[in-house]
């Protein structure tokens, strides 16, 4: 069986460059090949001095003007860039030479010499660099090479505990430890796998650092402390025009310039080699190839969906796509109701439009991300029409939301009970005490044991279940009516798994909440919730009273679904009934029916138009022009 | 319910069928050192094998040591005691040079397709890898060998020009399995390789591996979470709790007739996709498991606090692991009450 690729990237893009980017690399290297080849190409000896020529505006003889002595400042500023140059190669060559190789070791080894370098770099940045560098240049005069070296053992640990962190991180991969399995030795599993990784960090440390290096160079020189008259340098000819500022506005400007441009050149430069190989580690979808649907025919009966009178919260329509220049549906038409009290499933795959559904109802869309269509009614409101504010009113207080990561949802700097407290009093106007009280009240509603304890411990000592509840206390702190629980035990064990999905149950039956829970996983979605819609490429396949989801499925996308958990499987061991192929990613669903390609019973009608989602028994809906075969597969039922 | 009982005497459910098992722990241990700088026991005295062409599966909840056990094993971390045989050779304190050689035959797939192939290289150069360093093959024959590898793995060979990016979790997995088999193992360690897919694709992953293991003979370590699918895959299934083992057995005995308590709450607590059946469940799982309350330190069942069936002889003598009666080797001091109450 062949899967076909997800996305058809061209194999090996070359990333693209901004064009200020390409600009940056030309004046640097302009500045560079000028330093390098300064005697073939400067118009005149720059320190030939010729006093009838002192004090000129640029002209044709001298393109830049000329400095006091009459001395040519376009030849002045080529054979500067030489020092100034050098300088900076010297302090980088160094900086980049000590603190990568001691950063690679001590961030793959660590121990010892971690410590001892993380100690070396808190003296070095304890040292006053410039008081250091003068002492340096009061033993050797006049030495622009000694000062620049010195800066650059000076900084060298900086970059070795910067290069240490993200060597750090890139060890606890697993592609590290597959490598290490595979029998590499620790010398070719960094310069493979470790190097490639932290190229882009360290071009950005470089030329902030390059940067930096140049403007000391330069300062130095502009104080007197580095090359002596009438050497040429960009720093003491900014030096001399500031002398003579007040009789020639003209003579600081060549010089100043070429250091801004130098400068921020080293700065775009690193900017734009770090963008250029991130884009390698981006998911390369190929744009959007389907063209925005434009106003689909809304479906059929959903649309006239009354909202139940017992209904919490009711969503009509509701669709959202990408923004950009080819917009691409993600979730489309999609409609459903939940009353107080009661549980709506939302199964499927990931890349389904699950968690985009629900972010769109809580209105936290992603960036590049919009509703089109579509009503989300709540409390007699449509939220679609709302105002941002009002919106997060109804965040606050109507609708909360519980999602896979407890523990990275709380912020570990502060307490459990504080972080509740909080939030509590946002939404109370209560007194402390009055905040505290309720705070351990909504921690015992949660279960967790000790409340009091409990509040004073921090997010980290916290196991996976008992964070879940806290979040679970905070979101129920402003007593809303809708609870959505996006995976909401997909990171714990079971065993915590069935204490979490038993608190929602209790919760519903006790305070008429009525929650939202998407699911991957049947058995979840079967233990906790009354009934459940399936969704498949953005929209909602099937929809249906729990026991009718899993007794009898009318959307061959549910039953494979399902038939695909080896709990089903009859005999363990043999091949498990499994769906070909993938989910179409987004802006690559067929026309027709989304499931087509990959069902049993797909015919040609299928793929000629849209297929509505039609109801096909009481309170049950599917999305299949073949709805009726479905109930003859039968699952061996566990 | 099985009644067949067995000599106590006899070969251990902790080993397979056949003589000279592939893969051995004996008495394992592996301690951590937590943040607080305190030794603490990841894994305690756990014993069991595999044959060739066998799956044994190592279920268990976070911090039952399940990990730590796959990851001994391939040297990616150290023993603390007892000894890991591969192919009757000691390995539990290898020198690099010897791991090198062994990784030929004993490689692991990782859970997360994300984090486990090299985003900066393409997947050809991942796949080669393995192959120029322990073939010693030239660019063109291991060129070769990836193309067919990636058919054999349901992917296009195409797929060797691109990077790890533009692949969806599923075919990355795959690649992931590309990659351990590249050199044909003889024993792939599976830590919870399935487990981050979504069900589809988990079942074409599941079968893949079936198929590898039907075509080459490789052995299992497969690890995992779920019950349901362990019981899918192995023929022997050896259930952890806390670092230690409390039932050992094969696959039927443990999963279809769970002697030992745990494996009973562990079973209860994994819900059937099935309404009705799911509320029976919940129901049973209310006697399976206590609340969660302070484990006692002197505690020798580890157990002993969730227990139902707990006395104070849990807390005072260690369950040793004996023949219950399934068949399966059960570490505890109760298991004909907790076997009797399962049959009720």
């Amino acid at each position: 069986m062949t899967v076909p690729l997800a996305a058809a990237g061209k194999p090996h893009a070359r990333p693209r460059l901004s064009p200020l980017a390409i600009v940056a690399m030309v004046v640097l290297a302009v500045l560079i090949l000028a330093a390098i080849f300064a005697p073939l190409i400067a118009p005149y000896n720059p320190i030939a001095e010729n006093l009838s020529a002192a004090y000129q505006g640029p002209s044709a003889h001298h393109l830049l003007g000329t400095d006091e002595f009459g001395r040519d400042l376009l030849s002045r500023i080529i054979y500067g860039g030489r020092v100034s140059l050098l300088g900076v190669a010297e302090a980088t060559g160094l900086f980049v030479l000590i603190g990568l190789p001691l950063g690679l070791l001590a961030g793959y080894f660590g121990g010892v010499l971690e410590s001892a370098i993380s100690l070396i770099a808190e003296v070095s940045f304890a040292l006053p660099q410039i008081i250091v560098v003068l002492a340096v240049l009061a033993l050797v005069p006049d030495s622009t090479a000694s000062a620049m070296i010195v800066l650059g053992v000076l900084g060298a640990p900086a970059l070795a505990v910067f290069i240490s962190g993200a060597v750090k991180s890139v060890r606890a991969e697993l592609y590290i430890s597959a490598a290490r399995v595979t029998g590499l030795r620790p010398g070719r599993i960094i310069v493979r796998h470790v190097v490639p990784a932290i190229v882009s960090p360290l071009i950005v440390q470089v030329s902030l650092f390059a940067g930096v290096a140049l403007l000391f160079q330069t300062g130095l020189d502009f104080l007197g402390l580095g090359t002596q008259p009438p050497q040429p340098s960009w720093g003491s000819m900014v030096a001399d025009g500031a002398t003579y500022l007040g009789r020639d506005l003209w003579m600081v400007l060549p010089p100043g310039l070429v250091i801004i441009l130098a400068v921020m050149s080293f700065g775009l430069i690193g900017d734009a080699l770090q963008d250029a190989r991130a884009d390698r580690r981006r998911t390369t979808t190929a744009g959007a190839r389907r063209r925005a649907p434009a106003i689909r025919p809304l479906s059929s009966a959903r649309d006239q969906l009354t909202v139940p009178a017992d209904a919490a919260l009711t969503v009509r329509g509701l669709s959202a796509e990408t923004t950009g220049a080819s917009p691409a549906a993600i979730v489309e038409d999609v409609s459903f109701s939940v009353r107080a009290g009661g549980c709506l499933g939302i199964v499927g795959e990931s890349g389904c439009g699950k968690t985009m559904t629900v972010m769109a109802m809580m209105g936290l869309l992603p960036e590049g991300v919009r509703t089109t269509a579509g009503q989300i009614l709540f409390q007699g409101q449509d939220l679609r029409t709302c105002t941002p504010r009002q919106y997060s009113q109804v965040r606050g207080s109507g609708i909360a939301m519980i999602s896979q990561e407890p523990v990275a949802n709380l912020d570990p700097s502060f307490t459990v009970g504080h972080q509740i407290t909080e939030v509590v009093r946002h939404h109370g106007g209560l007194s402390r005490r009055q905040a505290r009280a309720r705070m351990i009240e909504l921690l015992e509603q949660v279960q967790l044991p000790d409340p009091g304890a409990t509040a004073r411990r921090y997010p980290h000592q916290l196991s996976g279940g008992m964070a879940q509840r806290a979040l679970i206390a905070i979101a129920l702190a402003a007593n809303p009516a809708v609870l959505i629980a996006d995976e909401p035990t997909t990171a714990l064990d079971v065993t915590v798994q069935a204490e979490i999905l038993d608190l929602l149950r209790r919760l519903r039956e006790q305070t008429g909440l009525a929650v939202i829970l998407v699911s991957h996983d049947w058995g979840v979605i079967a233990d906790a919730c009354d009934a459940a819609i399936v969704m498949y490429a953005g929209e909602v396949v099937e929809e249906a009273g729990i026991d009718d989801v899993f007794d009898q499925p009318r959307h061959p996308y549910s039953y494979e679904l399902m038939a695909a958990n080896p709990r089903y499987a009859n005999q363990p061991r043999t091949p498990l009934p499994s769906i070909k192929g993938t989910v179409p990613a987004v802006g690559e669903w067929p026309d027709g029916c989304r499931f087509a390609e990959r069902c049993r019973f797909a015919a040609a009608e299928c793929r000629a138009a849209e297929i509505s989602l039609d109801p096909v028994a009481d309170g049950h809906w599917s999305r299949c022009l073949r709805n009726t075969e479905v109930p003859q597969l039968k699952l061996e039922n566990a | 319910m099985m009644t067949t009982s067995r000599p106590a005497d006899g070969p251990s459910a902790a080993d397979p069928p056949a003589a000279s098992p592939l893969l051995e722990f004996k008495a394992l241990t592996v301690d951590y050192r937590g943040p607080d700088r305190k030794p603490h026991r990841a894994v305690d005295n756990v014993s069991f094998s595999i044959g060739r062409g066998e799956t044994v599966g190592l279920v268990g909840e976070s911090g039952s040591g399940k990990t730590t056990i796959g990851a001994t094993a391939v040297g990616l971390a150290p023993a603390a005691g007892g000894v890991i045989r591969f192919d009757g050779e000691d390995i539990t304190r290898t020198s690099t040079a010897r791991r090198r050689q062994l990784s030929a035959r004993l490689q692991i797939i990782f859970q997360d397709p994300y984090s486990s192939l090299d985003p900066l290289r393409t997947v050809g150069r991942t796949l080669m890898e393995p192959l120029l360093l322990h073939r010693g093959n030239s660019r063109g024959e291991a060129g070769t060998g990836v193309s067919a590898m990636l058919r054999r793995v349901g992917l296009d060979p195409s797929a060797a020009s691109r990077y790890p990016a533009a692949f969806s979790g599923g075919q990355r997995q795959r690649i992931a399995i590309a990659r351990a088999l590249m050199v044909s193992p003889e024993l792939v360690i599976c830590d919870e390789a399935v487990s981050a897919l979504d069900l589809s694709v988990q079942a074409q992953v599941l079968n893949l591996l079936l198929g590898l293991q039907e075509e080459y003979r490789i052995s299992y370590l497969f690890i995992s979470h779920d019950l349901s699918v362990v019981r899918h895959m192995s023929d022997r299934i050896v259930v952890l709790y806390r670092g230690q083992t409390m039932e050992i057995g094969d696959s039927e005995s443990v999963h279809d007739h769970p002697s030992h308590p745990y494996t009973q709450a562990l079973l209860s607590a994994s819900p059937i996709p099935s309404p009705r059946a799911q509320a029976r469940q919940r129901e049973r799982l209310k006697l399976a498991l206590r609340p969660a309350r302070p484990a006692a330190t002197t505690a020798f069942c580890r157990f002993a606090s969730r227990c139902p069936f707990a006395t104070e002889i849990c807390e005072q003598q260690a369950p040793a692991l004996v023949p219950g009666p399934t068949g399966a080797d059960v570490a505890c001091h109760h298991v004909a009450e907790a076997v009797a109450r399962a049959t009720v």
